[in-house]
């Protein structure tokens, strides 16, 4: 199968088998930052944003892709210019090991993109799908919270 | 206490910025030229005898490049516990042998061009089982006539330790201290019980994964998620005979690890098709094989009696462990051991008794799980605590600051055990216990809220409040060996090359820390390589609370070292006689002349101008004494009467790791090691039906928490000054997960009247806990 889709701003031509999933032609692209921890969509490591909206990968098929625009964690900031939710996560030491970290930001992202000022409530229900086993969600937590006083700062 | 430039400072995590752009670090994130992916047939029966296996389909399937089962592969007897040499974990696997052991045992695997290949292959393999009598109740494992799960004539131990496998009996010690009878007889109040805790998968967010290739002199290297990079080069060279030089390990970033990847699970599959195939070969778990085919906490039964006088004295401890093992026994009797070396240290306690064995059984394998034994053993040590101070009528609080040890104290089990076997006498160098207990009672707020609670609310919803106390002995003790080499580069900079492996924790960033220290330069003038066997000196890994402590001392030894050969050049440069200088930001100084040069041009002068030579240092620390951190924990649960449910409200830790050399790293270590001790206290469980299958093996229907689940963490680091360890500085990673399975018991208890013997606390169990207690007539609250 052949289609057209935007990924992080870009036009692309995907070429894949019909049963192949979202997860694994992105990584065959080369965009590594999405995981793959669990192919069930539980633990929401090959989260991306489609649409606006973070979607699991895994329970996508590349075909439902089709004429999408997809942002993966590789296109929301670079070395020079972090998005402000990667500067935070940084900062506040929500990262341990780091397999969850792209998918939770991503999940963030499109919480904040949406809902510049969340409560902890609604940060906490962003990113519900997305496990981690290392922090304990409580940095996590308090990065979301930085980058959305940040953003929001930048906006007013 | 001393003033610090760099430790103590909470610098960014050395990767994070990496880790958060989502770069391709992680074991998986490459592809190979021509790589062969890699997929296991699983035993679906917990015993069999395998009386043959037909691969001929799958052979000839296209695209499959190797089948593997015990009739191709050479048959050595090893441990997938990545443990030093000699291991002290029983030589009871083989890469694949014409028996299963329980469900989800290996029996064939294929590497073949796609997945996709070789699932198919795997449904062609034709395997004919003659079935066996499975045993799964450890408490029936050593019964006369119970099946023999190792019966294979040549498993054993390296180390003279009892092993009786044709009993399925894995592990077996004892330990006297004092008089435990005299104690009992001593006791104004006898307290016993039966305790159970049970499976835990680790849930590293990573599977285990493993990419084997060759370098340009045709040398195997594995790539691989190890917390052992040095054990799995020695233990892979043993199972597929080769010598250990013909194998690379490298670790790249590792997703996690908590125990699971201390284990040789799955490198000596994908290294020895690489091997045969002569292609590079892929070889990732899937979730359900992490749940079926990886390894778990061990769940033991616990028999305690203790008894206490009424002034607070607790004159004796008695604790029976018997651990399931499952199917094989990697670190069943180091986990065991800890049950007591690691965990009974913390009482005051003059009369123990300690008699603890391991069994086979045919479910999962345990394995190395953070915490180590320490977790099982505190859960019923710390809930027999609570039932002390309530006999006697005296508040936890005041109950644990009298009986646990304390600073320039020493216990006899120190001497008498240690995890491996025999212990080493020492005292305890530091403990801020006491503090910790001071100030997380103060900002829990227990007093008030134990008499806030003691007017529960109408209705079916309870509160109430737990607490306990908790050790873990950092390392194992003239055993583990750490090393680190480092050279100064032309600009100043330094290249630390460690054996230290970093699997999220930050190792990498607190070794940096330690070595920018001592040299006085920021840390971004350190380029840190971390576990790579061809490049990094040895390091025994990531296991047992040590790399801070004990790869931190190596780190701070090496980079002493380096700092007298900087003096000796700046002497010469200088005029000036070495005693006079001093190092200060990347520069050395004259204490007399004020005279100054710069690093950078130290280094010049070393490596281009005059008696030249490479500034460069190689430095090793053998763990001699292991340092005690110790956390003090309370909670605040709800608990509703009608549906058995508990939730934790909120959770305040204070924690003794000695110096944090990062401090919001080391409360990360808190944060998490709680969380996953109260997501195993409440939620997470293994079901198995009757033939010994797991029935929940996904996260769908293994509940770990996530974020809306937290209650309110707080982590207070109460800091001591370890003499021994670099600038002061302990342990973190494992002594939290120890606090909330009793914390919370006994919260339960405060709340409802009942006491929670058995894990995990689940609404059902709680709820019948409950009713039995309401049949009983039982009412006693604090």
């Amino acid at each position: 199968m052949e289609i057209t889709c935007k990924i992080n701003n870009v036009e692309k031509r995907l070429v894949f088998e019909p049963h192949e999933r979202l997860l694994d032609v992105l990584r065959r692209e080369g965009y590594y930052g999405v995981k793959d921890g669990c192919s069930t969509g539980d633990c929401g490591t090959c989260t991306v944003i489609v649409n606006g909206r973070a979607v699991k990968s895994c329970l996508m098929f590349a075909a439902q892709a089709k004429d999408e625009e997809i942002t993966t964690i590789e296109g929301i900031g670079t070395d020079g210019n972090p998005h402000p939710l990667q500067q935070a996560f940084v900062e506040t030491g929500a990262i341990q090991c780091g397999f969850c970290t792209p998918g939770m930001i991503l999940s963030a992202k499109a919480l904040l993109d949406k809902n510049p000022n969340p409560t902890e409530d609604e940060i906490k229900r962003a990113i519900e799908g997305n496990l981690c086993r290392c922090t304990g969600y409580v940095k996590i937590i308090e990065a979301v919270k930085l980058a959305s006083m940040r953003m929001g700062g930048r906006r007013k | 206490m001393r003033k610090f430039k760099v430790v103590g400072k909470s610098v960014p995590k050395v990767d994070a910025f990496s880790l958060a752009l989502g770069k391709p670090l992680f074991a998986d994130d490459i592809e190979l030229r021509g790589m062969l992916h890699t997929k296991i047939l699983w035993s679906p029966h917990a015993h069999a005898r395998i009386k043959n296996i037909d691969t001929g389909k799958a052979e000839a399937l296209p695209g499959v490049h190797a089948v593997f089962c015990y009739k191709n592969v050479p048959r050595v007897i090893h441990t997938s516990a990545g443990q030093g040499w000699p291991e002290p974990s029983p030589y009871d696997v083989v890469m694949f042998d014409n028996k299963v052991r329980h469900v989800g045992d290996r029996v064939a695997a294929v590497a073949a061009e796609t997945e996709e290949i070789a699932e198919k292959a795997l449904r062609l393999i034709k395997v004919e089982y003659e079935p066996l009598p499975t045993v799964f109740d450890p408490e029936r494992a050593m019964d006369e006539g119970a099946p023999v799960i190792h019966d294979e004539p040549d498993c054993k131990y390296l180390i003279p330790v009892f092993y009786d496998p044709k009993h399925n009996h894995c592990a077996h010690i004892d330990l006297d201290v004092g008089d435990f009878e005299q104690g009992i007889k001593e006791a104004d109040f006898v307290i016993e019980h039966k305790f159970k805790t049970h499976h835990e998968q680790h849930c590293s967010l990573e599977p285990h994964t493993c990419v084997c290739y060759f370098d340009h002199a045709g040398r195997l290297v594995i790539r691989t998620s190890t917390q052992v990079p040095f054990h799995v080069r020695r233990i892979i060279a043993q199972c597929l005979q080769v010598p250990e030089r013909m194998i690379r390990v490298i670790k790249p970033r590792i997703g996690g690890g908590f125990g699971g990847k201390q284990e040789v699970l799955i490198d000596d599959v994908c290294a020895m098709l690489a091997m045969r195939t002569k292609r590079p070969v892929r070889l990732v778990y899937t979730r359900e094989e992490e749940f079926t085919s990886a390894r778990v906490r061990h769940p033991m039964v616990m028999w305690v009696k203790t008894g206490v006088k009424k002034d607070g004295t607790i004159t004796a401890i008695q604790l029976r462990v018997l651990s399931n093992a499952g199917a094989y026994g990697p670190h069943a009797m180091t986990v065991m051991n800890n049950t007591c070396a690691k965990a009974l240290p913390l009482f005051h306690c003059k009369n123990i008794k300690w008699i603890a064995d391991a069994v086979y059984t045919n479910l999962i394998p345990g394995g190395a799980y953070r915490g180590y034994g320490v977790t099982q053993a505190a859960f019923p040590m710390g809930v027999m605590m609570d039932e002390m101070s309530e006999a006697i009528g005296m508040d936890p609080v005041d109950f644990w600051k009298m009986n646990t040890i304390k600073k320039g104290e020493t216990s006899p089990i120190f001497k008498a055990l240690s995890e491996t076997g025999k212990g080493v006498e020492m005292i305890v160098e530091s403990c801020s216990l006491p503090e910790c207990i001071a100030k997380s009672a103060e900002i829990f707020g227990w007093r008030e809220k134990l008499e806030q609670y003691k007017n529960q609310p109408e209705g079916p919803v309870k509160y109430g409040v737990g607490m306990s106390c908790m050790v873990q002995g950092g390392t194992v003790p003239m055993i583990d060996m750490a090393s680190a080499f480092a050279k100064m580069n032309d600009d100043g900079s330094f290249n630390l090359l460690i054996g230290a492996t970093d699997l999220g924790t930050g190792a990498d960033t607190v070794l940096t820390q330690i070595f920018a220290e001592t040299l006085d330069i920021p840390v971004e003038d350190v380029i840190v390589y971390p576990s790579d066997t061809d490049i990094t000196p040895f390091d025994k890994g990531a296991y047992a609370s040590s790399t801070t402590y004990l790869s931190g001392m190596a780190v701070l030894k090496t980079a002493e070292k380096i700092k007298e050969q900087i003096l000796n050049v700046a002497a010469d440069m200088l005029g000036e006689p070495k005693e006079d200088l001093r190092i200060e930001n990347k520069a050395v100084i004259s204490n007399k002349s004020g005279k100054r040069v710069e690093f950078s041009q130290i280094v010049k002068r070393a490596l281009y101008s005059k008696d030249q030579f490479q500034i460069a240092a190689i430095a090793s620390e053998l763990s001699r004494l292991p340092p005690q951190s110790f956390a003090a924990h309370f909670t605040e649960v709800m608990v509703d009467t009608e549906t058995g449910q508990v939730k934790v409200l909120s959770y305040v830790a204070a924690v003794d790791c000695g110096t944090a050399v990062n401090p919001k790293l080391a409360e990360g270590q808190v944060e998490g090691a709680i969380l996953n001790g109260i997501s195993y206290a409440l939620t997470e469980e293994f079901f198995f039906d009757d033939k010994g299958r797991v029935l929940n093996p996904s996260f769908g229907d293994y509940k770990i928490f996530s974020a809306p689940d937290i209650p309110k963490i707080t982590t207070i680091l109460v800091p001591s000054y370890e003499p021994t360890g670099p600038y002061g500085a302990k342990t973190v990673g494992e002594v939290n997960i120890n606090g909330p399975l009793p914390a919370i018991s006994n919260a339960i208890y405060n709340a409802v009247g009942t006491r929670l013997y058995n894990t995990p606390f689940t609404p059902e169990r709680v709820l019948r806990a409950i009713k039995e207690k309401e049949k009983k007539g039982q009412t006693r609250r604090r």
